[in-house]
């Protein structure tokens, strides 16, 4: 695979370093000399110097034939800029952004870009793994749209477990896809009757997902 | 009609100025108070500090209910976004983007930006002065 990214800071620096560990091809662009510098001592002859948002750049960093450009700086108006030029330019296949203000993630989808990373939303996840309070697992957003695969595991005091799933009022447009118990899976039907300690996996749009959350570790 | 300027430099002030001038409701926003300086006493639109790629500043700026939007900030980038957040986000009709650089600027106005790039309308008018002739039959 070759990838462009786009911004040498630490981010950058370490996501780099792992790709070239990987085996990838990688090439690094930083516009500032002694930054570039310092990251050409530690991972190679992999960094160009020069802005990633001027299309020459990007031209002379060979965008056309990348697998993926990654934009890692800390601007959001930076990242979102080079990747629609990287995009409509230089027609590069796939384009991931990391995203510093929350708040610009629908407009990042918006504009076609087909990955986000937001570190906001990486450290809430990490925080509901963490605290048992509030274990409603967002396993993984499906691209571009507002449905989300989340885990749970039934608590003891939640309404669902004791009756078949027919008769547990769902939110609107969610679904329970697949219920781990004791370590094997199954797809569960009406006559499934859940218990304390099932780890269940769900979708549903994320709007619902506060109700899921009730539904599943009780009221509290 | 509404417009919002975002950038209260020499060319945002300039334009609120002929906008109000001409019977448009006009609101500038700018990072720096004193910016706004530049509209001088008898300006008739509103000021409102703040960053216009953030949606809650536009929102009150009355993005919602705007005819047009002018990103004129120093920034490319930031003209870009806030242009793009204007036109996708809350659907304006009119929405014109300072660009200087000249590829950029091409690239954008391709995704459906009015871009305006005062590099190319300033060596064009250089160049026209010097020879006295046309700009459109060479290229850069």
């Amino acid at each position: 695979m070759y990838a462009i990214i786009a911004g040498g800071g630490k981010v950058g620096f370490f996501l780099a370093r792992e790709l070239i560990d990987q085996g990838h091809e990688v090439l690094m662009i930083e516009n500032n000399p002694e930054r570039a510098e310092f990251i050409a001592n530690e991972l190679g002859n992999v960094v160009l110097r020069g802005n990633a948002d001027e299309a020459s750049t990007l031209a002379e960093a060979g965008a056309e034939r990348a697998d993926v450009v990654i934009a890692v700086t800390g601007d959001d108006e930076d990242n979102l800029v080079l990747l629609q030029v990287a995009k409509r330019r230089f027609g590069t296949r796939r384009t991931i952004a990391r995203i510093n203000d929350p708040r610009n993630e629908n407009l990042f989808r918006m504009l076609g870009i087909d990955a986000v990373m937001n570190a906001t939303q990486v450290m809430l996840s990490v925080l509901e793994q963490e605290i048992p309070q509030s274990n409603l697992v967002p396993l993984l957003r499906l691209r571009n749209t507002d449905v989300e695969v989340v885990e749970a595991v039934v608590d003891a005091r939640s309404r669902v477990t004791g009756k078949p799933l027919s008769t547990v009022e769902l939110p609107p447009e969610s679904t329970i896809a697949v219920v781990i118990r004791k370590g094997s899976a199954f797809f569960p039907n009406g006559t499934t009757v859940l218990e304390p300690g099932d780890e269940v996996v769900a979708m549903t749009r994320n709007v619902h997902e506060p109700y899921l959350r009730g539904l599943f570790f009780g009221d509290r | 009609m509404f417009v919002i300027i975002m950038g209260c430099g020499r060319v945002g002030a300039r334009l609120a100025l002929m906008l109000t001038r001409a019977g448009h409701e006009v609101t500038v926003l700018d990072l720096k108070s004193s910016a706004f300086s530049r509209l001088g006493a008898d300006f008739k639109g509103t000021t409102m500090i703040g960053e216009a790629r953030d949606q809650e500043v536009l929102r009150r700026a009355g993005i919602e209910h705007a005819d047009a939007f002018v990103a004129a900030t120093q920034g490319d980038n930031r003209n870009i976004m806030a242009s793009q957040i204007a036109q996708h986000v809350f659907g304006v009709k009119r929405v014109v983007t300072r660009i200087y650089d000249p590829l950029r600027s091409d690239t954008f106005a391709a995704l459906g930006l009015q871009a305006i790039s005062p590099t190319i309308i300033g060596a064009n008018a250089f160049y026209e002065e010097l020879t006295g002739e046309s700009a459109s039959t060479v290229s850069a």
